[in-house]
């Protein structure tokens, strides 16, 4: 199967889970696997880009969340799209999640929370979901998460003071923990630059680096 | 210990480099004019129709803009008075001077360019015998996180464009005599593919730089949908990093193996139809006791049967808190004769500049940046 082949698609609805973030779902042509990604346009003389699903495999629909990219090629036009309207999107592909007997924490920031909502809807657990925003509307799925993992999941806040939330980034959250389990999986996902900042912080912790899997936007 | 010395030798840089800066802020072109260096031909003739100017403009224009080393309008004396009044109204010519240069005990020299938007990025020139190479960067930062890449640890900054790259080759001293260019600086060129395109279109056309598509090579991670598009729309040279070939360990190594795997980037260039010139090579560094082992070898020689390519061994050069080894020099030459056994030309590409951080993998303005 060629990742790259774009099927024909319809929309099933866009919402605006928070200020220019939507949630896009669309047919479920195939199966796939949580974590996996798909290339996406509205429309063929767009380049396609790069989505995480962040439907569970069970879901009958696929889904994912976006950014709106203000100036953008794509998004600004995903963001007109209604329900019945073509989509373009490839076969899943990619392989973030590694079921592996271990246990995982989750880590995410911003729109990275995507293949985490993905496994959670899929039935996976981690140990401890941390997810890091700066504002209230920004941790997107927050009550799903909540009700699937209760206190495993920490919500880091870094600028508003919302009660129950770890004040801090998710570094600050990682700093804060005494004794960092090493023989377990750390799954990363969000821009490169907290990527690596976590990354960075989880090795001079002492956790080997083959026990951490990251996914960057790109 | 050698890690320490490096921050200290770094940081030092840095404030060299800040101090520096507080003079040369000239330098930094902050004018709301558009720059023409950097534009394409059709580019050209888009912008002479809008003026309406005769048509011939655009060829006059890109003839000095990259066949004379002029630095202003006013010096592009074939065009009229009155076009060149034209022009600058919202033109401008948009070469930038490096604004610091770093000079290594083996010759190799390492430039700083201020961009546009006040950022800063960095270019290699090597010397060797008659071969003067530079090493130019496509983006300031870069988005992939390699875990053993110092451009990485300062994340994304910014795309360059076609002229803030081939600025890199126009402005230093060794302008004239540059042999070979290679885009393997900072950041990941298939991430800014359509700049780096156009940068490669003014490079090798009659009207632009008429260099050989051969003495230029681009460096990618591997992003495919970027990979198909170059392969078919440039005859230039390809180098793959691939560090392991076991997908285990490159998504340890590398997070953009989880969307786009090294098998499928190898299925991809299996199927297009390189002609005898376009070099393919794959770049490997040798991390000691990682990717070095027999097993290295025999899946190497697996994952590239048939390939008729060529792999670069490259020295690591350690990074602050990388968890990663360099490998011995005697395990380094084993390596490369049992990679050859296997029928993989391999050759180990000599480090160059690492005294002045211009080594593969060291490039970095994250201090310079957050500075800016």
């Amino acid at each position: 199967m060629d990742d790259q082949f774009l099927f024909s698609n319809n929309v099933i609805g866009l919402k605006e889970i928070a200020n220019e973030k939507y949630c896009l779902t669309f047919k479920k042509q195939f199966g796939y696997k949580a974590g996996q990604v798909v290339q996406l346009t509205c429309n063929r003389s767009i380049e396609p880009r790069l989505y995480s699903l962040c439907s569970g495999e069970f879901d009958q629909q696929m889904e994912i969340l976006f950014d709106l990219k203000l100036g953008g090629e794509l998004t600004p036009k995903l963001v007109e799209l209604n329900p019945g309207d073509r989509l373009y999107v490839s076969h899943p592909y990619g392989q973030f999640l590694r079921p592996t007997p271990e246990k995982m924490w989750w880590i995410a920031t911003g729109t990275g929370i995507a293949p985490f909502r993905s496994m959670m809807r899929s039935g996976y657990e981690a140990d401890k979901i941390l997810h890091g925003a700066r504002l209230e509307e920004q941790f997107y799925f927050s009550d799903e998460f909540k009700t699937a993992f209760g206190e495993k999941y920490v919500r880091c806040n870094s600028s508003t003071n919302e009660v129950g939330d770890f004040q801090g980034r998710v570094t600050n959250y990682i700093e804060s923990v005494k004794s960092l389990p090493k023989d377990i999986k750390y799954y990363l996902c969000g821009r490169s630059m907290m990527v690596v900042e976590v990354r960075d912080l989880l090795i001079a912790r002492g956790v080997p680096f083959e026990n951490i899997l990251s996914e960057i936007f790109f | 210990m050698f890690l320490n010395e490096y921050n200290e030798s770094q940081e030092y840089n840095y404030i060299k480099i800040k101090c520096e800066m507080t003079n040369l802020s000239s330098n930094i072109s902050k004018t709301e004019k558009t720059p023409l260096f950097g534009k394409t031909l059709s580019e050209l003739s888009e912008i002479v129709a809008e003026l309406k100017l005769p048509g011939f403009t655009a060829k006059q224009i890109a003839s000095w803009l990259y066949n004379k080393e002029i630095e202003s309008i006013d010096e592009m004396t074939n065009l009229s008075k009155k076009t060149r009044e034209i022009l600058s109204e919202k033109y401008c010519v948009g070469l930038s001077k490096p604004v610091k240069v770093q000079v290594s005990t083996d010759g190799t020299k390492k430039y700083l360019f201020a961009t546009q938007h006040g950022k800063y990025i960095e270019t290699a020139m090597i010397p060797d015998k008659e071969r003067i190479t530079v090493c130019v960067s496509s983006q300031v930062g870069c988005k992939m996180g390699c875990l053993f890449c110092m451009t990485g640890k300062q994340g994304f900054n910014g795309q360059l464009t076609s002229g803030e790259i081939i600025n890199q080759l126009r402005m230093i001293d060794e302008f004239k005599s540059i042999t070979n260019i290679v885009y393997m600086g900072m950041g990941e060129p298939f991430d800014n593919l359509d700049q780096v395109l156009k940068s490669i279109n003014i490079l090798t056309s009659d009207w632009g730089y008429a260099m050989s598509p051969r003495r230029i090579t681009v460096s990618s991670i591997g992003i495919i949908p970027s990979l198909k598009r170059f392969l078919v729309e440039s005859n230039c040279n390809v180098a793959i990093s691939l560090h392991t070939p076991f997908e285990n360990e490159r998504e340890k190594l590398m997070p953009v193996q989880l969307a786009y795997p090294i098998e499928k980037v190898v299925a991809e260039i299996r199927s297009f139809d390189f002609d005898n010139q376009r070099k393919l090579s794959f770049e490997y560094i040798v991390f000691g006791g990682f990717n070095d082992t027999p097993a290295h070898v025999k899946e190497l020689a697996r994952l590239l049967n048939g390939v008729k390519s060529h792999i670069n061994l490259i020295r690591f050069h350690p990074i602050p808190g990388t968890p990663l080894n360099k490998t011995n020099e005697k395990r380094l030459l084993e390596f490369k004769e049992e990679l050859n056994k296997k029928g993989l030309l391999t050759t180990i590409r000599a480090s160059r500049g690492q005294d002045i951080y211009a080594a593969c993998g060291l490039l970095s303005t994250k201090g310079i940046t957050t500075e800016a």
